[in-house]
């Protein structure tokens, strides 16, 4: 990256984080909690990116992920008195990282429609596994806990207000965002490229694809996983309709939205299908995935590369 | 415990009616497949809207009856219906991804899928619908009062299923598909209308989606959602019947309705579902390729 293209892409970086870090300031309280949503959407979209966008995969199973980081974060709500939230965080990690390594076993055998088709199928498993097993998982009420104080053990312990709250998924979200950015461009994330630019030619250099896309899988589902924590602790639930594959087509739509393999793309996207989805729903009411699905549509076809397709190499590089 | 007791402890009634249940599902399964199949081997488009054009199929049936009275009209114009829609989907959002990344096809169908579900809740409501039978005989098979009309879906969804076969192997326009399906650049050399094949191809799945949910409408209740598990077990279906393979998706809905209905015996439906998910989770580990395909060389 030249000297003075670094400096913009910091200070734009630095000015988006001072708008967010005031947003709840100065929002009234129902935009407060839609930022603080579209971040938490933001992150799910991002860390499928991983595999849309820099892996060439497609997953349509991010909702396993995200449920199981929702149901992992309640386990360890409901089970551990007082309840903790770091705890609720790596109960929520090692659920979705569970699911993922079992999802990524099968799934990576195939390539690009029946990778797709077999995400699919297995966020649909875990589906079913939680919808019908009612005495472990609450079958389709879900389960509801009392949301953990912000705490750090020995220094302090303050109950979530809706500002502070915020500010903790900024900080998750943003930690997130920059480690991903350092892991895509690491020799990690060149092998991920360049297995989606040519997948033949990596195997034949020596590099082992199948390990490096099971690996892609299991980061993206870690990610997704913690969404899914942050997303059970903002609303107090866990619900199976967040392990339906909806969710995980909503995923998609926002990389597609945003711009694949740009990272920002996808927090974007989500944050432009939440306020396609806010006006369409006062003239269309439940309906408004009919004009917003057009518009996706159109999206697909005349602007592949999504919102931020036009500045990708750029925020790459 | 001698093999008489293990004899004894066997369901026979039981594992008979379940037989009997699992192909008649079977034969709608493969009739919804096979339109599935079709569109990805000639097109490579994964159609995620098959659910949808399935229960636009049903809706379009209820509305027919209920103006007409009639189910056998019903079906026809359901058929001609959806398939109309499905050619006027296929040019207007498929044909200008033409020769892009397949995987854009799965977005694109993905969002009419939306669409067409959204639309149906809005102007049918989430009341599920009721299809009248066209004849409600019985016969009785053990402890049960077994609908005849079930038996003639099977049959009439193995006939749509032979008179499509018999199209594709004799027809004109059948020939047409499968010269487009095995060679497309060859086809277009040899003045066949590509572009048109696809929007046929499209248009004969859309209707045999159609007139399977119209078949279908009477055994459940009609809803804006039911095309969503269907288009699930045709996935399966397809990928383990080995994509791209009419007969192997044929087989293997038979196969997996079976496991199904037998596995309903034990748990309750919602969990019986898990079995074909074991099926597929086996194929992907010792067969990829599919199950019912002969093996790649």
């Amino acid at each position: 990256m030249s000297k003075r293209s670094a400096t913009v892409y910091w200070t734009g970086f630095s000015i988006i984080l001072a708008l967010l870090i005031v947003a709840p300031l100065v929002l009234p309280e129902f935009w407060r909690r839609f930022v603080t949503e579209i971040l938490i959407w933001g992150l799910l979209a991002m860390s499928s990116d991983i595999l849309i966008g820099y892996t060439g995969m497609v997953s349509f199973g991010h909702s396993a992920f995200f449920g199981l980081g929702m149901y992992g974060a309640a386990a360890a709500l409901l089970m551990i008195k007082p309840p903790n939230l770091w705890l609720a965080i790596v109960y929520g990690l090692i659920g979705s990282a569970a699911v993922a390594l079992f999802v990524a076993y099968f799934s990576t055998r195939l390539r690009d429609i029946y990778f797709a088709i077999t995400t699919l199928i297995f966020s649909q498993i875990f589906y079913v596994v939680i919808f019908t097993w009612t005495e472990v998982t609450g079958g389709e009420n879900g389960l509801s806990f009392r949301r953990p104080p912000l705490a750090i053990p020995g220094l302090f312990s303050v109950p979530f207000t809706s500002e502070t709250l915020h500010w903790f998924v900024l900080a998750v979200v943003t930690a997130s965002y920059l480690i991903l950015r350092r892991i895509t461009q690491s020799p990690f994330g060149m092998v991920l490229q360049s297995i989606r630019e040519n997948e033949g030619r990596t195997r034949a250099i020596g590099y082992a694809v199948e390990r490096y896309k099971i690996a892609a899988v299991m980061l993206s589902g870690l990610f997704a996983g913690l969404a899914g924590v942050l997303y059970a602790i903002q609303n107090r639930f866990a619900a199976p309709d967040f392990v339906y594959f909806l969710v995980s087509g909503e995923t998609v739509i926002f990389n597609v939205m945003g711009g694949i393999g740009t990272l920002v793309g996808p927090i974007v996207g989500a944050g432009f299908f939440l306020l396609l989805r806010e006006a369409f729903s006062r003239f269309f009411t439940e309906y408004y995935l009919i004009p917003v699905g057009v518009i996706f549509i159109a999206m697909v076809i005349f602007m592949p590369q999504g919102l931020l397709g036009f500045m990708r190499r750029w925020l790459n590089q | 415990m001698g093999i008489e007791q293990i004899l004894a402890a066997i369901p026979w009634e039981k594992i008979i009616i379940q037989t009997v249940n699992g192909i008649v599902t079977g034969m709608i399964l493969a009739l919804i497949a096979s339109g599935l199949t079709l569109i990805f081997g000639i097109m490579d488009v994964v159609n995620f809207a098959h659910g949808e054009l399935f229960m636009l199929g049903a809706y379009v049936g209820v509305v027919v009856i209920a103006t007409s009275g009639s189910f056998w009209l019903a079906l026809i114009v359901a058929t001609l219906v959806v398939a109309l829609l499905g050619a006027a989907l296929q040019i207007t959002t498929l044909r200008p991804l033409l020769g892009r990344d397949p995987l854009t096809t799965i977005l694109a169908t993905f969002g009419i899928s939306l669409v067409l579900q959204n639309y149906a809740l809005w102007q049918f409501g989430p009341v599920a619908r009721k299809i009248q039978e066209p004849f409600t005989g019985y016969f009785t098979l053990f402890y049960l009062e077994y609908p005849w009309y079930r038996l003639l879906i099977a049959a009439l969804s193995a006939a749509i299923i032979g008179a499509f076969w018999l199209f594709l192997k004799y027809g004109k326009y059948g020939v047409w598909i499968r010269a487009t399906t095995q060679d497309r650049v060859m086809a277009q050399a040899m003045g066949i209308p590509v572009p048109w094949v696809h929007t046929g191809a499209f248009a004969i799945g859309a209707g045999m989606a159609a007139a399977s949910g119209v078949l279908f409408g009477p055994l459940v209740g009609v809803n804006h959602a039911m095309g969503l598990d269907w288009i699930l077990k045709a996935f399966i279906v397809v990928v383990v019947g080995g994509m791209g393979s009419l007969g192997g998706s044929i087989a293997a809905s038979i196969f997996i309705s079976l496991l199904e209905a037998y596995a309903s015996i034990w748990v309750s439906p919602a969990q019986a579902v898990i079995v074909s998910f074991v099926v597929l989770i086996l194929t992907l580990l010792f067969r990829p390729t599919g199950l019912f395909v002969p093996t790649p060389k």
